[in-house]
């Protein structure tokens, strides 16, 4: 049995003009021990659904429409906020983009550590300082102990989101959501916080989803990877499989669309550019939402009058598409250039 | 760029922007200096693109402004088409800026959000009394189409379009005088991968069809590659290495610049793990400013 299972999520914002579609229809599932990297780009809906998971959405304007969301066997849609607090931080915990907003200024370091213990652990005030102290090493920050009674400003950004990554951890939860982790740090930093994550969720035997709009970040960090486009998940496979054998339109266009930073010729060529832009989720296509960018999506095609289903392709590679690549004949793709 | 900078378009020596840090109250005394940038020296021949990279704070974009006079130099020397910018009066500085333009980050803040598209196109051409009204409407039609925007928008305002469409009109403002050199600082930073490689392509377009020269100012690595003819990379205001853009990235001669180049990841799962290796045993070298 999975650890996390999410069956037909869809999480609408009611609006002015109407509902946004912003998660519509995801399932997914996360194995014990396994990193699932959710990516795609902005608006797709990736962190909707992780704020979703956690019921940190403010309803209204969101509403829940449909889904359920099993974790360990307990259905987690169906708890109050109560029951769920239990859950959130203990069971599950999350980090954000922002290290920068996500630490309260006026606390120090220790008193925002121990603060998780101290609700979902039955520790002693001292117990918990001498915990933060070692989480505060476990995620490299020299001096820890001393640097427990500093408040946030004396960090930097990297430095924050690890003092983040070790508030996540305090309670040793099962699943770590990591939504956007690196995005506002230097390449650096940023590998610096992505082998910690890989180190920790090793010694933790956690879970981890990792949120991300970077190919790059989910090559290095994912077992599993999903990609959104429009509030939906257009393909899902192992890693590899996923750079190596794409076969939805819209994953081969991205990963056509990025710069390379190795190979020949990367100066004289040009990008292949994916034209237009994501539909509106007030009013998404009926069909196909990639249809109105798709190269391969013809007149009277059937992909432009109804969705496409989300279909196994090979085993664990599913594409919610009318053309994956290993089903395109040449007609197609020629007219298609 | 030449190794002396000999017919170079741009060319700049030892440029520093220092800025002062004052104490004091009632009476400011400058207690010592931020060094932005600190003996800065590169040049742009005609045509090409110099690659200015660099993590946040290294000095970057005050070297693009400092370039273009928009931040005053602390010291250094600026040449641009034979003549020294530092030692300019204001209005042959103005008559320079018709050569010299610039293209900003954030296409949300960088277009005035009370003016219409068209206006703001126009506006370099006001500024410098270029042609009748009808001349000027007719360009930014001309301008619109350059940079693939719907000439039929002109009255409409910044907010109603995307990103992608946003940056489109700063490029098209920042043409609109014919420059030859135009500072990108950041164009695509703020734009989803699948705008940003439109954007791309079009500078590269430009640069094709009108000859421009860039100074391509940004910290994605991959991007700066695929637009570059050289790099220059850029650490706590100074120049740690330059060259041509296929030797700096495939053989790194400094250290700052293989554990930069090492810790970006790439989309492919099995390189990963190799550049995985590789950057342990640069052991994080710069990482984390502990």
């Amino acid at each position: 049995m999975a650890l996390l299972d999410v069956e037909d999520l869809r999480t609408y914002f009611g609006t002015r003009r109407g509902d946004v579609h912003a998660v519509d229809g995801v399932s997914f599932s996360v194995e014990k021990g396994r990193t699932l990297g959710i990516v795609g780009e902005s608006g797709c809906g990736k962190s909707v659904t992780a704020l979703s998971i956690m019921g940190l959405l403010p309803m209204p304007p969101a509403r829940r429409v449909s889904g359920t969301i099993r974790f360990d066997g307990r259905e987690l849609s169906t708890l109050s906020e109560r029951e769920l607090e239990d859950v959130r931080g203990r069971q599950i915990a999350m980090i954000f983009q922002d290290p920068m907003t996500s630490l309260n200024p006026t606390l120090t370091i220790g008193t925002q550590l121990t603060e998780t213990m101290l609700r979902h652990l039955d520790v002693s005030k001292d117990a918990a300082r001498k915990r933060a102290a070692e989480l505060l090493e476990e995620v490299h920050i020299p001096n820890a102990r001393q640097r427990l009674d500093d408040y946030p400003h004396r960090y930097s950004g990297g430095m924050r989101q690890r003092v983040m990554i070790a508030i996540a951890l305090s309670c040793n939860p099962r699943l770590l959501i990591a939504d956007e982790p690196t995005t506002a740090l230097d390449v650096t930093v940023q590998a610096g916080i992505l082998d910690l994550l890989d180190e920790l969720r090793e010694q933790h035997d956690m879970a981890m989803i990792i949120i991300t709009h970077d190919m790059g970040v989910v090559a290095e960090a994912a077992d599993d990877i999903a990609v959104m486009y429009a509030g939906q998940i257009v393909e899902q496979a192992p890693a590899e499989e996923l750079f190596y054998r794409p076969e939805h339109p819209y994953t081969e266009a991205l990963l056509g669309a990025l710069p390379q930073l190795e190979g020949e010729n990367v100066r004289e060529g040009r990008l292949t550019a994916i034209p237009g832009r994501p539909p509106d989720l007030v009013d998404p296509p009926e069909a196909c939402r990639f249809a109105p960018r798709c190269p391969y999506a013809g007149l009277g095609d059937y992909c432009t009058v109804e969705p496409p289903e989300l279909r196994e392709l090979r085993p664990g590679h599913w594409a919610r598409t009318a053309h994956p690549v290993s089903e395109r004949d040449e007609a197609i793709v020629e007219t298609a250039r | 760029m030449s190794a002396n900078g000999d017919g170079a378009l741009l060319e700049v020596r030892d440029l520093a922007k220092w800025f002062p840090i004052r104490k004091g109250f009632l009476v400011e005394r400058t207690v010592d200096h931020v060094k932005a940038v600190d003996g800065v020296s590169f040049s742009i021949a005609e045509g090409t693109t110099l690659g200015l990279v660099g993590e946040s704070g290294s000095g970057k974009s005050t070297t693009g402004y400092s370039v273009l006079q928009l931040l005053k130099p602390t010291s250094g020397s600026v040449r641009f088409m034979g003549k020294e910018l530092t030692e300019l009066s204001r209005s042959d500085l103005r008559e320079m800026r018709r050569e010299m333009q610039i293209v900003f980050q954030d296409p949300y803040s960088s277009l005035n959000p009370r003016m219409t598209v068209g206006n703001i196109v126009a506006e370099p051409l006001v500024v410098h009394s270029i042609g009748t009204r009808r001349d000027r409407e007719a360009k930014v039609r001309d301008l619109l189409e350059t940079v693939g925007f719907n000439p039929d928008f002109t009255n409409r305002y910044p907010h109603e379009f995307s990103g992608g469409q946003r940056q489109r009109i700063g490029i098209a403002r920042a043409l609109a005088l014919n420059p030859r050199l135009i500072v990108c600082d950041e164009p695509v930073s703020a734009l989803d991968v699948s705008i940003q490689a439109q954007i791309l392509n079009l500078l590269k377009d430009l640069q094709r069809d009108l000859g421009l020269s860039y100074l391509f100012v940004a910290h994605d690595l991959a991007v700066v590659r695929t637009m570059s003819d050289h790099i220059a990379v850029m650490n706590q205001g100074k120049l740690v290495e330059t060259g041509p853009a296929a030797e700096v990235y495939d053989h790194p001669r400094e250290d700052y610049t293989k554990a930069l180049l090492a810790a970006v990841p790439v989309p492919d799962p099995r390189r990963m793990r190799d550049r995985k290796r590789e950057r342990r045993k640069l052991g994080h070298a710069i990482a984390e400013g502990f």
